[in-house]
């Protein structure tokens, strides 16, 4: 899912310091599920906005909407009334529903969040980065551990003269992604397939082509 | 001029409540600056009804729930002072100040404790007098509209 | 495959070869580089010139090599992937050769978080086994890194890897080195060595595999002036083990500056004397090129050989 964090609560007030009346959307998604935007951290934030304002003498008023989906446009229409008389839109989406909530209102949209990357959970309250999204999947190659980004170099033909005692050269806290790949791989009977001179990637599929699409024919209604 | 503050005290069924109860059968005296408000367990306590306490009015709130160890769901005392620690964190950042919010552990045989606690927070609130909300109606609570 | 640099001649007929580092400046002017290449000039056979190592900012490895070139020492061009693309790697590589610099050692490059810069955006579209196998392909097969022909005057670099036998894990880093020798490295640099004892395992374990025969290696020493210049490189630099006696010994030592030339020369003597399949010594004085000249003087070394 995407990982995302609320930025300083100082930050966003700075963004809506204008604004009399505000929605702040929050959303029902992986946003929620990592605990920065859904229902309650929309609330909370809502309210710490209003005590803030107030304390300032210049009173906020808010709206809090919980969308299902803010990536999806079906449910950003469902927002229209909610943001009718607003000055301004918090969004607590990724950079994802940000846009979505842009492209449908002439609104100021600002983000309340920071997304910061696609991982999953470590423990309740923990979540740790993943995959690198590059478009190329390399995970059959080693061992089922991201190269792209856990490893700090993204390189391919690992592991670097930086890597001791599973760490990497970054940060004692960072486990080298490598020495994991090593692991396992020796674990598996497979280290012969380190041996191969793994070839340039192809980051084309990656980010620096202009925004990447993904269709499915089949399922497109006309 | 006299301030008389308005606490909210969130207390858990298991402990602070109970101790309340026992304060009163022991006929001691606290103050009377508190509302109690009976919870199944501290650890049902939610960031944003300690926020709308503040934002409603409240002078000062507390949580308080059972001695550390000794929660009757377990581990509820722990997340609820987590809690409590989260929002007194925001409310620093926001510029209300944390020192309104407190929680407190105790446990259902301490009724001296229990008033012991009524009047040291209100007396720290006291000390730091009405909260900026309530300042310009000298103490007493303006109710501004809520959102919903 | 043959190439113009003097320090495959040297290495190829068989001789001890010493190369040395230097460091280009955080300024713009080459005086005090050039005055290091002067003073190692007849006392090394080359000089590795640093590409903004630990990602600090510096004169860029390629115009300190033409300095270092024109004041007469052959150099040896250090390119990381850290800052360039595969477009500017190979701009660069066509730049230094056209400016006469012949050796290329290829390496990953430091964690920009370690430099001054460590809010810049790497780079890292390929890594240093990627980069000596297309360094080869350039040269060998004439072609791009994208397989476009070169119609004519390709690089032709004498192509160096580097080899960390104290990073982890140890067991793989034989197979890595002879990884980085299939890509195309001719000669192999290593990192600096205070473990002997792990140094001499990591070679037992090259020559197993016949790699000595396959590429020059050359053990990388470094002179250390203090004991707390020795404590730092145990505790905070990732990927290098200094031995808890050194240390000490630093710290007893009545000159410590002198203690430090000692133990370089003698680390240097043993290798060259008792580990086979060492071609040759690669000193790093960080920041005390002066030295150079002393240590390579008392290891026999001096004078160096001739290139006809």
């Amino acid at each position: 899912m995407i990982i995302a964090q609320q930025k300083p609560v100082k930050d966003i007030a700075a963004m809506i310091a204008d604004c009399k009346k505000v929605a702040f959307i929050g959303c029902a998604g992986c946003v929620a599920v990592c605990l920065a935007g859904g229902e309650k951290e929309t609330e909370i934030l809502a309210s710490a906005m209003r005590i803030m304002r107030r304390l300032e003498g210049n009173p906020l008023e808010t709206v809090t909407y919980l969308a299902t989906r803010q990536c999806d446009p079906e449910y950003v229409v469902a927002l229209d009334e909610v943001v009718k008389d607003v000055d301004a839109i918090v969004s607590l989406a990724c950079g994802v529903g940000v846009q979505y909530l842009a492209e449908r209102f002439d609104k100021w949209v600002v983000p309340a969040l920071d997304t910061k990357f696609i991982g999953g959970s470590v423990v309740h309250g923990i979540w740790e980065e993943k995959c690198g999204l590059c478009g190329d999947c390399v995970l059959h190659k080693t061992g089922g551990i991201c190269p792209i980004i856990r490893c700090s170099k993204s390189i391919l033909n690992g592991p670097c003269g930086g890597s001791q005692y599973g760490k990497c050269e970054v940060s004692k806290d960072v486990d080298c992604a490598w020495q994991l790949i090593y692991d396992r791989m020796k674990k598996l009977g497979k280290l012969d397939k380190l041996l191969e001179i793994q070839p340039f990637k192809d980051w084309s599929k990656s980010r620096d082509v202009g925004p990447r699409r993904a269709t499915r024919e089949d399922v497109i209604i006309e | 001029m006299s301030f008389e503050p308005k606490i909210v005290a969130f207390c858990c069924h298991y402990c602070a409540y109970s101790a309340a109860d026992l304060a009163g059968s022991m006929r001691l005296q606290y103050s009377p600056n508190i509302r109690v408000v009976e919870m199944t367990c501290s650890g049902n306590i939610d960031h944003r009804v300690l926020l709308n306490a503040f934002e409603q009015g409240a002078d000062g709130v507390y949580v308080a729930g059972c001695l550390e160890g000794d929660c009757h769901f377990l581990k509820g005392n722990f997340r609820a002072k987590k809690r409590v620690q989260a929002v007194k964190k925001l409310l620093d950042e926001i510029g209300f100040g944390s020192e309104r919010l407190e929680f407190y552990n105790l446990s259902a045989a301490m009724g001296p404790r229990f008033a012991e606690i009524a009047n040291e927070m209100t007396e720290r609130i006291r000390q730091l007098g009405p909260s900026p909300f309530n300042k310009a109606a000298g103490g007493c609570t303006a109710k501004e509209g809520e959102a919903e | 495959m043959q190439t113009e640099s003097k320090l495959q001649k040297l290495l190829d007929s068989g001789h001890f070869v010493v190369t040395a580092e230097i460091g280009p400046p955080k300024h713009a002017s080459a005086h005090g580089v050039r005055h290091h290449a002067e003073m190692m000039r007849d006392y090394v056979d080359a000089t590795n010139i640093t590409d903004c190592q630990t990602a600090i900012v510096r004169i860029s490895s390629i115009a300190t090599a033409v300095h270092v070139k024109d004041c007469g020492i052959e150099p040896i061009v250090q390119m990381t992937c850290r800052d360039r693309n595969r477009i500017a790697i190979q701009a660069d590589l066509l730049g230094a050769y056209s400016l006469g610099l012949r050796n290329l050692l290829c390496l990953s490059g430091d964690h920009q978080k370690f430099g001054n810069h460590p809010t810049a955006k790497n780079v890292y579209d390929i890594d240093s086994i990627q980069l000596i196998n297309a360094v080869r392909k350039m040269r060998d097969e004439k072609v791009f890194f994208c397989g476009e022909p070169i119609k004519e005057h390709e690089p032709r670099f004498f192509i160096g890897a580097v080899a960390n036998p104290f990073a982890d894990p140890f067991e793989f880093r034989v197979a890595r080195l002879e990884k980085k020798i299939e890509a195309g490295a001719q000669f192999i640099q290593t990192q600096c060595i205070f473990d002997m004892e792990r140094f001499e395992r990591f070679m037992e374990m090259v020559r197993e595999r016949g790699l000595h025969e396959r590429a020059h290696i050359l053990a990388g020493v470094t002179p250390l002036k203090s004991w707390r210049a020795a404590k730092y490189m145990q505790t905070s630099v990732s990927g290098m083990i200094v031995p808890e006696e050194l240390v000490q010994r630093l710290k007893n030592a009545e000159d410590p500056k002198k203690e430090g030339v000692d133990i370089c020369v003698e680390q240097i003597k043993y290798i060259k004397e008792n580990i086979k399949g060492v071609h040759g010594v690669h000193i790093m004085a960080i920041a005390w090129e002066e030295i150079v000249p002393e240590i390579v003087q008392r290891c026999g070394l001096y004078p160096r050989p001739k290139v006809e």
